[in-house]
């Protein structure tokens, strides 16, 4: 199994110019580590709400490939959304859903991930693609792929619990709104 | 009372362009027109209905959200650490139920507080009237351009007519 940040870096490597939601927590910090690019958005409070802003963006930007990159403990916080997601379906919506069983930035107290697969009741939801990988091989043949297929699609990928040293993401959020939505434009 | 598609024609006219949220009967009337319309997009949760009104704002769309105020409570902690922080401005169109203690129990506690719990996350807002409706969404619009927040208007039973009067 990978580290979080190995996969973040693996997945931001394939991608140019489309929009990317990161969730709060570790994983927006650790994007930002990786690679600071205007079309991130890095959410830093509303835990929960990765996957909707996501969705605002794709259905109104039908032609570009909207990557949500999302935590285990956020799906579980706004499980509704996979279902919102299913039914209106938006074919350029990429859900990748980095799974560490943990409530990381908090001190590592476990979810219900590890019981719960959050692959199948996006599937179950009706989610068109989904995959469930740990090697980093098969997360990047799959992503590649997913960003080719029409959607929505859910990439869950098993990660450790290891956090990267990243410091939080200093830029003024009201900076980001403007910096992202000119950078989608 | 304002018939539903001329307030809906009235949002649209101040430039509303993605609608979304959770139902409420006194919204009814407005969410069956922009239904209608094709404008409405349906959220099953409040909160997931403002962060979706924050993408579409950063895509370039004007949003509005629709909720009974019970789901003002569900949406605070986004409104306030995404819209808010954020600043991407949307207006909430708030259902107000409970209003002067006459509603169903649920509803008493927001009811009788729904200003109060707006004014204390200072989200700037205004109760429709059939009267003011022209000035209540140039207003609406004025606040949404100049301080980029979200902005909410109040509608109680009886101003725009419902499904079921």
């Amino acid at each position: 199994m990978q580290s979080r940040a190995r996969v973040i870096a693996a997945l931001i490597e394939q991608l140019t110019d489309q929009p990317v939601i990161i969730c709060n927590g570790f994983p927006s910090r650790e994007a930002h580590k990786i690679a600071d690019r205007a079309t991130h958005f890095y959410m830093i409070g509303s835990m929960g709400a990765a996957a909707a802003i996501g969705l605002g963006v794709a259905l109104n930007k039908p032609d570009k490939k909207v990557v949500v990159l999302d935590g285990d403990g956020n799906v579980l916080m706004s499980m509704g959304t996979l279902a919102t997601v299913a039914a209106l379906k938006p074919k350029n919506f990429v859900h990748v859903v980095l799974d560490n069983e943990v409530y990381g930035t908090t001190g590592n107290q476990p979810t219900i991930s590890n019981v719960v697969r959050l692959e199948q009741v996006a599937r179950a939801a009706g989610y068109v693609n989904v995959e469930r990988v740990i090697e980093r091989e098969d997360v990047v043949y799959e992503f590649k792929d997913m960003l080719k297929k029409d959607g929505p699609s859910m990439l869950l990928v098993k990660v450790t619990e290891q956090c990267e040293d990243a410091g939080r993401v200093m830029i003024e959020p009201a900076d980001m709104t403007q910096r992202f939505k000119k950078a989608i434009e | 009372m304002i018939e539903s598609d001329a307030f809906v024609q009235a949002l649209q006219d101040v430039g509303f362009d993605f609608f979304t949220g959770v139902p409420d009967s006194i919204l009814g009337g407005i969410i069956e027109t922009l239904m209608e319309r094709r404008l409405y997009t349906p959220a099953v949760r409040e909160d997931e209905a403002v962060a979706m009104a924050a993408g579409a704002y950063m895509a370039g769309k004007v949003p509005a959200v629709l909720m009974q105020n019970s789901g003002v409570g569900t949406s605070l902690n986004a409104i306030i650490s995404l819209n808010v922080i954020y600043k991407q401005p949307c207006l909430l169109l708030i259902s107000w139920r409970g209003f002067q203690g006459k509603d169903a129990p649920e509803h008493l506690v927001m009811g009788e507080n729904m200003t109060q719990v707006l004014d204390s996350v200072k989200i700037p807002h205004r109760t429709l009237s059939e009267q003011t409706l022209v000035d209540d969404l140039r207003w609406t619009a004025q606040t949404f351009m100049k301080e980029r927040v979200p902005v909410a208007l109040l509608l109680k039973k009886g101003i725009v007519k419902s499904l079921h009067p």
